[in-house]
């Protein structure tokens, strides 16, 4: 599904991304780990063509995503759900309408919306909450806030950068539990971390990066 | 499409609803380019209606002989009125000329005893000729030179035309005219090029505090339409909302000026904005709307990046 060939990332007095290769087949998920700045988000950026590539190409399926024109492109970022450390909530929108954003874009009609929307809040919890603004919202609640986004309209792909970097462990344990439950239904997970716990308990495919490089990509877990 | 663009219309009304003082500064910052723009449309007024009062004062009198048949008169009128740069002739008979010099002298009894004591009318007809435009005189004259003025006439019947003695004067008012509206001109462009650019300048501000939404707008894989959409009418919605407050505010201080200031401005303010309330209306409300969409679709652009 996803296939990264000979990726180098370089800035101006530093390497992001050194030679990586790698694939991820559907209906997996691959977890990233490393250190801060082992390079971990900035390969998920180059998945979502939000960073360029210096040297070699990313392909999702067929498609070489930094050859997509804009409108394409936008196409294609409907085709993966986003979550974040920082949630990337927008903060002068309720957490219905939130969702109900991610829905407009990607062309759902308004009754779909009316459908889904308390149904999929509901699903991680925040179904008495729909008229809360992100900053009403505790540090957990807004990252199932952003899971629930990224799941709406069913994407192929989540991409979950650092979901855990800002909850306790109960709530760390909670998302992590939503993600699996998201995978097992069949969507791709990648999920970059620098928590040894994580990983623990998802107990799936693992790769180590360093410095911008892979430096081991283990099949079962640990 | 419909749905799309309800749901930008809903989407800019809410931000704006919900941006709270910062739409507001907005508003006020368009509703100061809004006054700026109204008040140059009133000076500008001022500076019309003074400046045709002045063109106005101007114009070329043909004197005629004593005694000029005025049938001789009445044809080089109506050719006068042929030529495209007069815009109007009149004509006063010999005998009118007569009382009216008789009524301007009725107190300088000497003048009035000569003028008894010669018997006849030593006065002639005069004919009145206002041109267009100011700098057109000139040309007039010259047509009352040539050869073609008296169709038929062998004898000249014109004693004089006084341009020749006006022409300094009119040179110099036309100059001060055509330097006037010149400078109206200048003063007004410059201003309303500040005026945009510290509202394109607040408009980016207000733009500015949501570029991470923008960003997360993108990432969640809206089109660049749909992330600019709303704030283009918010944009649109300062300028209505400056619009109304604007003429609000012209309201009372047309009225004040006009009460106060009509003998020193030489026309009622308040009258001239009663009057011309619609064209103003739409004046102020397309650069109203103008201003708020475009500053904000020209300070969007640097955070929709791909």
């Amino acid at each position: 599904m996803i296939y990264f060939n000979n990726v180098s990332k370089t800035y101006k007095d530093s390497i992001a991304l050194d030679d990586i290769t790698f694939t991820v087949t559907a209906g997996e998920f691959v977890s990233v780990v490393g250190h801060s700045g082992a390079g971990k988000t900035t390969l998920t950026k180059m998945i979502l063509a939000d960073e360029n590539p210096s040297e070699g190409t990313v392909f999702f399926e067929s498609i070489n995503v930094h050859k997509l024109k804009n409108s394409d492109l936008t196409k294609l970022r409907r085709r993966i759900g986003v979550v974040f450390q920082d949630f990337k909530l927008l903060s002068n929108k309720t957490a219905y309408e939130n969702i109900a954003f991610a829905m407009e874009v990607a062309g759902k009609t308004d009754e779909e919306i009316e459908n889904d929307v308390p149904h999929v809040l509901d699903l991680v919890d925040l179904g008495n909450k729909i008229l809360h603004f992100p900053n009403q919202l505790s540090g957990g609640e807004q990252q199932r806030l952003a899971i629930a986004r990224a799941i709406i309209n069913q994407p192929e792909l989540i991409i979950a950068d650092e979901p855990t970097g800002n909850l306790d462990p109960i709530n760390t344990h909670e998302v992590v539990q939503i993600l699996k439950k998201i995978n097992d239904l069949g969507t791709t997970i990648i999920l970059t971390t620098h928590n040894r716990g994580v990983i623990d308990s998802v107990g799936k495919r693992v790769i180590t990066m360093e410095n911008g490089k892979i430096i081991r990509d283990s099949k079962e877990g640990k | 499409m419909i749905t799309e663009l309800k749901r930008v219309i809903k989407a800019g009304f809410i931000n704006f609803t919900r941006n709270g003082i910062v739409s507001w500064a907005a508003v006020l910052v368009v509703t100061i380019t809004l006054s700026v723009i109204t008040t140059i449309i009133l000076l500008q007024a001022v500076l019309y209606f003074s400046l045709n009062l002045i063109k106005d004062k101007v114009d070329v009198t043909i004197y005629f002989n004593v005694g000029a048949p005025p049938e001789r008169i009445m044809s080089l009128k109506e050719s006068l009125l042929k030529l495209p740069e007069v815009a109007s002739v009149s004509y006063t008979s010999d005998e009118e000329a007569l009382a009216l010099f008789r009524s301007r002298h009725e107190n300088d009894y000497p003048t009035i005893q000569a003028l008894d004591e010669i018997g006849e009318n030593p006065l002639g007809a005069y004919l009145n000729v206002k041109a267009k435009e100011i700098s057109q005189y000139e040309s007039i004259a010259n047509f009352l030179k040539g050869d073609n003025v008296l169709v038929s006439g062998s004898t000249n019947i014109i004693d004089k035309v006084n341009y020749h003695q006006n022409k300094l004067v009119i040179d110099r008012l036309s100059a001060i005219i055509s330097g006037a509206q010149k400078l109206g001109f200048l003063i007004t462009l410059l201003l309303i090029i500040i005026s945009i650019i510290i509202t394109f300048n607040t408009i980016r501000l207000t733009i500015f505090i949501s570029k991470e939404e923008i960003g997360v707008m993108q990432l969640v894989g809206a089109s660049k339409m749909r992330v600019r959409g709303p704030f283009m009418i918010e944009g649109a919605i300062y300028g209505i909302i400056a619009t109304i407050l604007t003429l609000i505010i012209f309201w009372p201080a047309t009225a004040w000026v006009g009460r106060n200031m009509t003998g020193f401005l030489g026309i009622d303010m308040y009258d001239y904005y009663i009057s011309n309330f619609f064209q103003i209306f739409v004046i102020i409300l397309l650069s109203g709307i103008l201003l708020g969409m475009i500053s904000s679709f020209l300070a969007i652009r640097r955070y929709l990046n791909k």
